[in-house]
Order: C-alpha cells, then structure tokens, then sequence
C-alpha cells in the first residue's frame, strides 16, 4: 500500500501488530505504521463488520480506530510509535474494559 | 501548566503560532493547546523537523513554516501538546485530555485557531479500504516519508489536489490518473475576479507551474466527469466514472485500476469549537459552506472570542498567519497592554499584506466550487461512515418531516458515531436542503455538544 521514499539510514523500533513483530521508523504515526507494514485493515466496522484503513489522518474521522496495547478505540492517526507496542484490529465495537 | 492564563490559543497552525507568539511578546500570559505532537498545524506539519527524503519536494511555501514556529518556541508562550479539546462551554472552560488525564483551563480570553477540514466527498466506495483523502496522502508525505506503493489515483478538485499531485512527480510517484471533478461552471464565472487576483500573482503563477508540470509529466487527466465510484470488494479495486458531453450513451465509461484514491474537493472550516463557544455562524453561498462571523480584528459574536485563520472562513495559511497576528494585537489592546493607537499602528502593515493574501480567494473559490454530486451524493452513497447512513435514509427521514440535521441524526444515527459529524455534516444539512427545498439557513447544523472526543469514564475522573 505505502512504502517510504528513501528505505536507507532511518532510526527503527520494535513494535507488534497482530502478534507479529515489525521494525517502524521513529517518529510515526500508529496509523502510518500499519499502512506501512502493509495491513489491509484497522478495524472491522461495528455496523456491518467492514473493513477500513485510516481515511484523514489527522483525528476526524475515527476511521482508524485500533486497540493499542489492550486499550479499545484509540486514534492510531494521533498516536507515535513506541518501543514494544502492542497494536491489534479492533473488531467491532469495544468491549467494556476489565477492572485493572 | 496552570489552570489559568490571560489568552488560551487553541490550534497550532499558522493562526495559532503567530497569534501565540505575538501576545506573549506583546506581555500576555499566553498558553496555546494543540493536538498534534509538534507545532506547525496540517500546512506545517512536522516543519520543525522536516524528514529528509522528502524535505526537498515539499516546496518553499512548507519551509515558510520553519521560522513560524521557531518565533513561537522562542517567544515564551506557554505549549501544552498532545491535547485534545474535548471539552468548552459558553463560559468559556476548556476541557482537554492530555496523557489519560483531564485537565480544565480557563482564559479571559479565548482565541480559536482550529483551522480547517477537507470537505467530504461522499461517493459510492469511498469507505473501502485503500481510499483515503488528498490530505491523507500528504500528512503521509510530510510526517512519515510515506508514498503509495501501487497505483494511485487523485480524483476531485481545488488547488491541494494539484500540490500534491505536483509533490507526488517531484518524488516520483507514479500517478495513474488525475480525475477533476471541477464543474465547468467556475470557468465562465471566473474572468471577472481576476484583476483582484492579479494582485497575488505568486498564487497563480504556482498553481500555473502545478498544471504545467502535470501536463509535462504525461498524467492522463479526465474533464467533465461524472458517476465516480470507488470499487471492490474488500479493498479499493479500481475506479470507474463517465466523461464527456451530454447524458446516457453518448458518455464514455471509463474504468482504472487501482490500489490508491486519493479525493479532494476543498476544505471548509472546523467548527466545532466556536459553536461550543456560542459563535455566531453564517453560510457563505461563494465557498459553500459556513463561516464564524467576525470583524478584522477577529472579534467572535461572543465577548471573549476571538476567531483567526481557516477556522473562521477559509482564508490559507499565509493570510491566517497575519489574522492571527490582528487578533493578538486586540488581544492585547482588550487587557490594556496596549492602547488603541499602538493597536492601529501596529496593524497597519499587517493589514496591507492580510488583503494581497486574501485577493486570490474569490478568484481560487469561484473557479473550484465542489461539484453537486459530492454534495448531495445518490441513495445508495455512505454519508454517515461511523453509523453507516446513507442518502436514501437522510432523505426519507426529511419527506417524513426531520425539520432539521438535528431531528434526523435522533431517527438515523446519523452523526452519533465517533466522529460527530466532521465527515457528514455538511453533507447532511445539503442533503435535506436539497430534498425539502429549504435553504441552508433554515436547515442549519449539527447541534455540537461535549464531549467533542470520545473520553472514558476514567479519562474524565482522571484529573
């Protein structure tokens, strides 16, 4: 789907997106790393279960929705990559969160 | 951070920054809010530190941004980042989550500086997977150094739309079409604004250079286009519409594949925040949409508002800079830190320059309208992506009698999605125009209330 421009000499971290691991440049977007390690979905719709990828990228349209290391419903578009993230799809609406 | 300053910023776009930075210099307490990460807004996002692949092709309009931001962070203001506004009443507290945690912020004075949106373009498909906006794309470019891999299409209208197909070429994207959606109205229309817009000529000769290069570049590019829809199945598969004169079979019908779509058909003011704030809002027929009503000064209808950049109508990023300058000289005049004849004295050649800026508008307006079909969409088009409305659904609940976007977001769920509203509701007030015949006036908006993000319970205890 997307690639970088230049692939040499850029800082990397380890993160997982759906229980695999990538290695994403610094400074990007949660969002951005998903599209770049080539995933075909964020989510899958609530409604009528339905694909979707981010569409804004800049926090309007809450297309790209995902659950960052066991929260629901975070703005993958807002948030920076760091170091042992763990990203999964979010299917469907979220679930009310466990006591912790 | 404190819980209290004399002017509260919200936006760190080109509005925001000058305005923040002024005031601070000009001796106000001065704190500017901001969702993003860095300083710089969309226009300038990531201008701090541009990513190096790219920092060549972004263009000398981006680097304009660099020593924004610079005078901000050298000016004292106070910067609160990664903060939502979820949050503002008509007493003007404004509430934000910052790290899981909220935070309240009063001001006496509030300067809204929420910049602008890309107006949607509902078409069949165009919440498949692989379809994203013009804008999109760029934040891609500029924040990440991110292209497509597959073949992209640019589909829709408006001076962005060229800048990045412009930007695309220059890091050498291959682009497999440009679709314009301009109506050809705007080109008869047209003529008579382009004395005033003579007077910023830069504008035009860059967008000039934008179509020369697109040209030269070999690009197919298809005019007087009609029935564009995204198709697949559970992706972006390829892109179909009709060109040519005339109805029916005389039309051409056209079908490219595609793993990118890029659409664009202008963008239009972020309201959220002065109709929280109570401003007073008119629809403005010339660049379809509404608008904050304001003086030069950016004075709101509400006493303690004052409203700068696109936020307010849709000015670009340059004349937003100096509105937003105007507005922290009133700031400041309005707290007597400055009395009205330095006020006037020092506004007098950002005034000069704000009209060059603001000449090419009518001009850049005129000749790129949003076609209706992206307006008011067919039936069967999404216009809800968050509920899954779609046009048939708006329309019938507005022939059962739904008098406003309002009562039809209650029968539809239209509205009531994670979103609330940014990427339907000017869809839906169009919509309901269109069916019942009323005008855009008696139609209004969505009623914006808090939270304007959604926040867990936590979140909100958390303080």
């Amino acid at each position: 789907m997307f690639r970088r421009v230049d692939e040499t000499s850029v800082d990397t971290l380890k993160l997982r997106i759906e229980d695999r691991e990538y290695a994403v440049p610094v400074g990007i977007s949660v969002a951005a790393a998903v599209l770049l390690c080539g995933f075909n979905k964020v989510r899958n719709t609530p409604v009528t279960d339905s694909p979707r990828l981010p569409y804004c990228m800049m926090g309007i349209c809450f297309d790209c929705l995902m659950t960052i290391d066991g929260i629901p419903n975070q703005q993958a578009c807002q948030l920076e990559v760091r170091e042992n993230m763990k990203i999964e799809v979010q299917q469907g609406a979220a679930e009310l969160l466990q006591q912790r | 951070m404190k819980d209290n300053y004399q002017l509260l910023v919200i936006g760190a776009g080109p509005a925001g920054l000058a305005a923040a930075a002024d005031a601070a210099r000009l001796g106000l307490d001065v704190a500017l809010v901001d969702e993003q990460m860095a300083p710089g807004g969309q226009i300038y996002r990531n201008v701090g530190s541009p990513r190096e692949p790219v920092r060549p092709y972004l263009g000398k309009d981006y680097l304009w941004g660099k020593p924004l931001v610079a005078e901000f962070l050298q000016s004292g203001a106070a910067y609160i980042n990664n903060a939502s506004v979820w949050y503002l009443d008509e007493r003007l507290e404004t509430g934000m989550l910052i790290d899981g945690a909220s935070h309240f912020i009063t001001a006496e004075r509030l300067l809204l500086a929420t910049g602008a949106q890309e107006r949607p373009m509902p078409l069949p498909g165009w919440q498949l997977p692989g379809v994203m906006t013009a804008g999109a794309g760029q934040i891609l470019l500029k924040s990440a150094a991110m292209i497509p891999s597959g073949r992209v299409v640019l589909a829709g209208s408006g001076p962005l739309l060229l800048l990045i197909a412009w930007q695309y070429l220059q890091v050498g994207v291959k682009i497999g079409a440009i679709i314009d959606t301009t109506p050809r109205s705007g080109f008869s229309e047209v003529l008579p604004c382009l004395p005033r817009a003579l007077a910023a000529f830069d504008y035009l000769l860059k967008g000039l250079s934008f179509i020369l290069a697109i040209k030269k570049a070999g690009i197919p590019v298809y005019r007087a286009v009609a029935d564009l829809r995204a198709e697949g199945h559970e992706a972006l598969e390829s892109v179909s519409f009709t060109t040519g004169q005339g109805d029916g079979n005389k039309r051409t019908e056209i079908n490219i594949e595609a793993e990118t779509l890029l659409l664009h058909q202008g963008v239009i003011p972020n309201l959220r925040l002065p109709l929280a704030a109570g401003c007073e809002l008119e629809w403005d027929a010339l660049q379809q949409s509404w608008k904050t009503v304001k003086d030069i000064w950016g004075q709101s209808s509400v006493d303690q508002v004052l409203v700068a950049g696109d936020c307010a109508s849709i000015v670009g990023a340059r004349a937003g800079e100096l509105q937003g300058r105007l507005c922290a000289l009133q700031a400041a005049h309005q707290l007597n830190r400055i009395d009205l004849q330095q006020r006037d004295r020092a506004a007098t050649r950002i005034k000069r320059s704000l009209q060059r800026h603001l000449s090419i508008r009518p001009f850049l307006d005129t000749l790129y309208p949003p076609a209706k079909a992206y307006q008011v969409p067919d039936d069967e088009t999404l216009v809800c992506r968050c509920e899954e409305v779609n046009a048939g659904q708006i329309r019938e609940a507005a022939r059962m009698g739904c008098v406003g976007p309002n009562q039809v977001k209650a029968f539809t769920r239209c509205g009531m999605g994670p979103c609330q509203g940014y990427l339907c509701g000017s869809t839906v007030s169009a919509l309901i125009a269109d069916e019942t015949g009323a005008s855009m006036e008696q139609v209004g908006y969505f009623r914006v209330r808090p939270p304007f993000k959604p926040i867990t319970l936590g979140e909100l205890a958390n303080t």
